[in-house]
């Protein structure tokens, strides 16, 4: 019973807690956050379960209400879309453990809406990976959509600016998107992205065709902030609560990269996709822009979840090259990076609501060397996170690189090889820029600073050890990286 | 003990005791206890091997897969037990020095220091040991960060200038190894380290061979400080002599070299070095680095500094040998490694003697200081007669080789060179010997003796060990027959 309704559980298990939140919440606002990771939990360990399920059997496709495609919907649930749904719910199940005091603190008397705003952003996101149906798809775009707006609204003073231009910016994304699958309905009379995918070679280069891949791939981008498309994303990182912040910016512009796999590799296909329009081409050029432009910003940042922001413009493309090379080692790359980033991304976010809860502020130049003997944990935690997106063995970050650049060497595409190993110097410089600041007294100032001062007043366990988790995860994914990789290898879109 | 697990056994150990040193750091005697005892057992570990290595034979681990077909692999071959024997042994001495110097310079944060000595430590083992491209860059990146702590000990500005610097200079020289060894894996399909190189049955394009060879020679010519990539070296004697002394004489930097002797031997390997001129390459940048190091040398005031400009000309010497491409070369490049590490430790030891005694750094300061630090500056003259290259020290024997190996290579710029530098070597040390031993000191030498015998029995020991090494090449470790081994299997494959 619950194999055969896994996909459609894992997603509906979040509708259920979105409405279940208000419920009790109206009785008892403290049982919102419990619920909500209780929810993510559920779906957490169906995903784990489904994800160890299909690595040995066949890919499972849901058909909801039995009805076959094309006239129904489909959820397809293969290694890639298990893959990435699960990495999706255990970054947001970590993270929901880790608001409890933020959401507290932030936000006291929102958490009802707050924490059943999440549940279905989250729906939202795990139908987007799930689904088989490219009309399907764009309902669950938007139902995550309007929840993010809604979440990065409830934040500081700038937040709802912020919110409203995102909405703006990513409805016009969305538009292109429906827009672009229109076309392709016309052309091809199918929604179900396994159907559509075997037509296509036939209408290629039919002129809507290739228009609806351009429309498609510009809506995605918009959601996936890839650059020029981006300018929604730094405000709302930075003015969202910190814990939303946590919470959207490893998942969010993630599951955006996943729609851009689907729709690049396996609805158009290798042999296809640069049949008229190089457009792999122009996205992996695009995405080393976004590389340079967002490391070189996050230098020129002292808000730290700003610099946060820019470096995921910077990541993401690191994602999107990986899918640009269409070779088996930038597919791993892109993967493997989509996991990589998340949990950095996250660990840092989570530093930056730790540092927000303490010191009531992340500015950087305000950093010092007390942070040292005040949070140790914490600023290890950001260290481990900070030298892994350095990209330093045997940290996760290290082994994305390293894909990625085998990926650049096997296409003979010497731009992106620079372009990567510019970027990683790039990263070396925010960072260590703030390590030097918390682990090193001020070589300027005159007074000797004496360590006994600042005794240890680490956040509360829940933020903690959630934070060092993540930390601890990114050793073992490095050194572990091999037993992932073999899984990513057995997801590769036809004709890798 | 199963000899397969002694090569990791010889990582782990210094690494093992960074906790321990960090939760006695308020109890200074039982932490310098970790560090001396961590030493030991490395070096007694190391030892054990050394048999291995004289059959010519390895010992192979593989922990664990890094990347598909590419394990993390601790191979212990004679030239990575060679270079483990040097670095490990000139630990303990460093470690007993350090006590001293650390202690009688005031010096804060010692914890982290001792701590971080010892993950380079474990760094260095781990890159001698290293049985592919990729394990060696997984321990060359973990000497990177480790060190820099150690850099920017003193956490003022020039320390923290050095420290961008030395992290702008080695983060750059990663880089430009993964993507040396991502072109090489992808063109050989293996990243391992072979005697007689990995390139052999493959067929590579001019261009894109010279390409691979010169990231590669940027990635680990960074440590081995060939010019124009050399600047961070002198920067970094901001650090605490200890650290200038065995990580900016022995082990960051023959890391450097190592890894030169290893691409050129182990992965290009010497024939395709010459069948594309690569070597001749190396030749021009190591003859150049020599010369203009020994120049520069002449202008530092400083002492420490000037040590640093007469390292990065020896560590050329090295590449040099390495460069010619023949038996001999080879030899006298391996037993350089040995024999600088010897004298420069000891020059170096002398350098931080002198500031913690009596707090003087500039090489016109010295003036008839020989008086009130006799052992100190004797030890001074045995390393830097030894650098110049006279017999019957340790440097000389190596020279020796290094001329031989021109020779044989029937080459003659690179003998002159060598000659040359040997004088400039002559010229820039015989200043501070004279002023130490016939100019008259000023008052500020009154009321002072020598220097804590914690630092000056290892900086007398090491200049016995340049003697002894000198007269006895084979004495304790088969140095000698070490090199000629490793030089072999080079040129007649493994």
């Amino acid at each position: 019973m619950i194999e055969t309704h896994l996909p459609a559980l894992i997603a509906l298990n979040f509708l259920v807690f979105a409405l279940l939140i208000p419920l009790f919440g109206i009785w008892k606002r403290a049982v919102c956050q419990p619920l909500a990771v209780t929810g993510t939990g559920i779906s957490t360990a169906l995903s784990l379960y489904g994800f160890l399920s299909v690595l040995n059997d066949q890919p499972l496709r849901y058909f909801f209400g039995a009805w076959q495609p094309p006239v129904g919907i489909e959820f397809v649930y293969d290694g890639l879309s298990a893959f990435v749904v699960l990495v999706i719910n255990v970054v947001a199940f970590i993270v929901l453990i880790h608001s409890k005091h933020v959401a507290i603190g932030e936000f006291a008397q929102k958490q009802m809406a707050y924490y059943s705003l999440v549940m279905l952003m989250m729906l939202g996101f795990n139908g987007m990976v799930l689904t088989g149906d490219l009309f399907n798809l764009y309902v669950f775009l938007e139902i995550s959509s309007l929840s993010a707006y809604a979440l990065i609204a409830i934040g500081e003073k700038g937040a709802p600016f912020a919110a409203f231009r995102y909405l703006i910016i990513g409805t016009a994304g969305g538009t292109f998107y429906l827009l672009g699958l229109a076309f392709l309905y016309t052309v091809t009379g199918t929604l179900n992205l396994i159907d559509m995918a075997a037509m296509l070679p036939e209408l290629a280069d039919n002129r809507a065709v290739v228009t609806a891949l351009i429309l498609m791939v510009v809506g995605i981008g918009v959601k996936a902030a890839l650059f020029p498309m981006h300018g929604w994303l730094p405000d709302s990182y930075t003015y969202a609560s910190s814990t939303s912040s946590a919470l959207i910016a490893p998942i969010g512009t993630k599951v955006a990269a996943y729609v851009l796999i689907r729709i690049m590799l396996f609805l158009f296909g290798i042999e296809l996709i640069d049949l008229v329009v190089p457009i792999s081409t122009i996205v992996g050029i695009l995405a080393c822009i976004g590389i340079l432009y967002g490391s070189i910003m996050a230098i020129a940042q002292n808000e730290l979840k700003r610099m946060l922001a820019y470096s995921s413009v910077s990541q993401i493309g690191y994602i999107l090259m990986g899918i640009s090379l269409a070779n088996p080692f930038g597919f791993i790359g892109a993967v493997l990076h989509i996991l990589n980033h998340a949990i950095m991304k996250a660990t840092l976010f989570m530093v930056s609501a730790n540092l927000r809860m303490k010191e009531g502020h992340s500015d950087i130049s305000l950093f010092d060397h007390t942070y040292r003997k005040k949070y140790p944990l914490t600023m290890l935690s950001f260290t481990v996170a900070a030298i892994s997106m350095v990209g330093l063995p045997p940290l996760a970050g290290f082994f994305s690189k390293w894909y990625l650049v085998l990926g650049t060497v096997d296409a003979n595409n010497w731009l992106f090889l620079v372009v990567i190993l510019a970027s990683s110097l790039l990263n070396a410089v925010y960072f260590f820029r703030i390590l030097e600041k918390v682990y090193m007294s001020n070589p300027n100032s005159e007074v000797e600073a004496s360590d006994e001062t600042s005794p240890m007043d680490e956040v509360k366990p829940s933020m903690l050890y959630t934070t060092l988790t993540f930390a601890v995860a990114l050793l073992l994914i490095g050194i572990f990286n091999v037993a992932i990789v073999s899984m990513i290898s057995s997801m590769f879109p036809g004709g890798l | 003990m199963e000899p397969t697990f002694v090569p990791l056994y010889a990582v782990l150990v210094s690494l093992l005791a960074v906790p321990l040193i960090l939760l006695s750091s308020s109890r200074p005697n039982v932490r310098e206890f970790w560090t001396i005892l961590a030493g030991f057992i490395k070096f007694g570990l190391i030892l054990s091997l050394l048999p291995t290595a004289l059959a010519g034979n390895s010992v192979e681990l593989t922990i664990i897969e890094l990347a598909p077909g590419l394990p993390l692999l601790l191979k212990a071959d004679p030239f990575g037990i060679y270079f483990a024997v040097i670095a490990s042994g000139l630990w303990i001495f460093t470690s007993f020095y350090s006590i001293g110097y650390m202690r009688g310079a005031g010096e804060k944060k010692q914890s982290r220091y001792f701590a971080s000595f010892a993950v380079c430590l474990s760094a260095t083992i781990g890159i001698a040991f290293s049985g592919n491209l990729l394990t060696f860059i997984v321990f060359y990146e973990m000497l990177t960060l480790a060190t820099y702590p150690l850099v920017i000990h003193k956490e003022n500005r020039k320390a923290i200038d050095a420290g961008r610097k030395y992290l702008s200079y080695t983060l750059t020289a990663g880089l430009l190894l993964i993507a040396s060894a991502a072109i090489i894996y992808n063109l050989t399909g293996t990243l391992d380290f072979r005697p007689g190189g990995i390139f052999n049955d493959v067929h590579v394009s001019g261009p894109l061979m010279l390409t691979t060879f010169l990231l590669f020679l940027g990635a680990v010519g960074v440590k081995a400080g060939i010019m124009p990539i050399h600047s961070w070296l002198p920067a970094a004697m901001a650090a605490p002599t200890p650290v200038s002394a065995l990580l900016h004489a022995v082990a960051v930097v023959k890391s450097g070299v190592f890894g030169v002797i290893r691409m050129t031997g182990y992965i290009f390997g010497t024939d395709v070095m010459t069948a594309f001129s690569l070597n001749d390459i190396m030749l021009v940048i190591a003859g150049t680095t020599i010369l203009v190091a020994s120049l520069l040398a002449f202008r530092q005031d400083n002492l420490k500094r000037r040590l640093a400009y007469s390292t990065v000309g020896h560590l050329s010497y090295i590449v040099l040998g390495v460069a010619l491409i023949t038996p001999l070369g080879m030899t006298g490049a391996v037993m350089h490694i040995a024999a600088h590490a010897t004298m420069k430790i000891t020059l170096f030891f002398c350098a931080g003697a002198i500031y913690v005694n009596l707090h003087k750094e500039n090489i016109s300061d010295l003036d008839g200081i020989a008086k009130v630090m006799p052992w100190t500056m004797g030890a001074f003259v045995i390393g830097s007669l030894g650098l110049a290259g006279i017999p019957p020290l340790n440097g000389f024997l190596s020279k020796w080789h290094l001329a031989a190996g021109t020779l044989e290579g029937e080459m003659i710029i690179p003998v002159i060179i060598l000659v040359v530098s040997g004088l400039l070597n002559v010229g820039y040390f015989f200043p501070i010997i004279y002023r130490a031993y016939f100019k008259t000191g000023d008052s500020s030498l009154d009321n002072h003796t020598e220097a804590s015998p914690f630092m000056v029995v290892p900086l007398v020991s090491t200049a016995i060990l340049s003697i002894l090494f000198g007269l006895f090449p084979n004495l304790f470790f088969n140095f000698y027959d070490l090199a000629q081994l490793i030089a072999f299997t080079l040129f007649n494959g493994g």
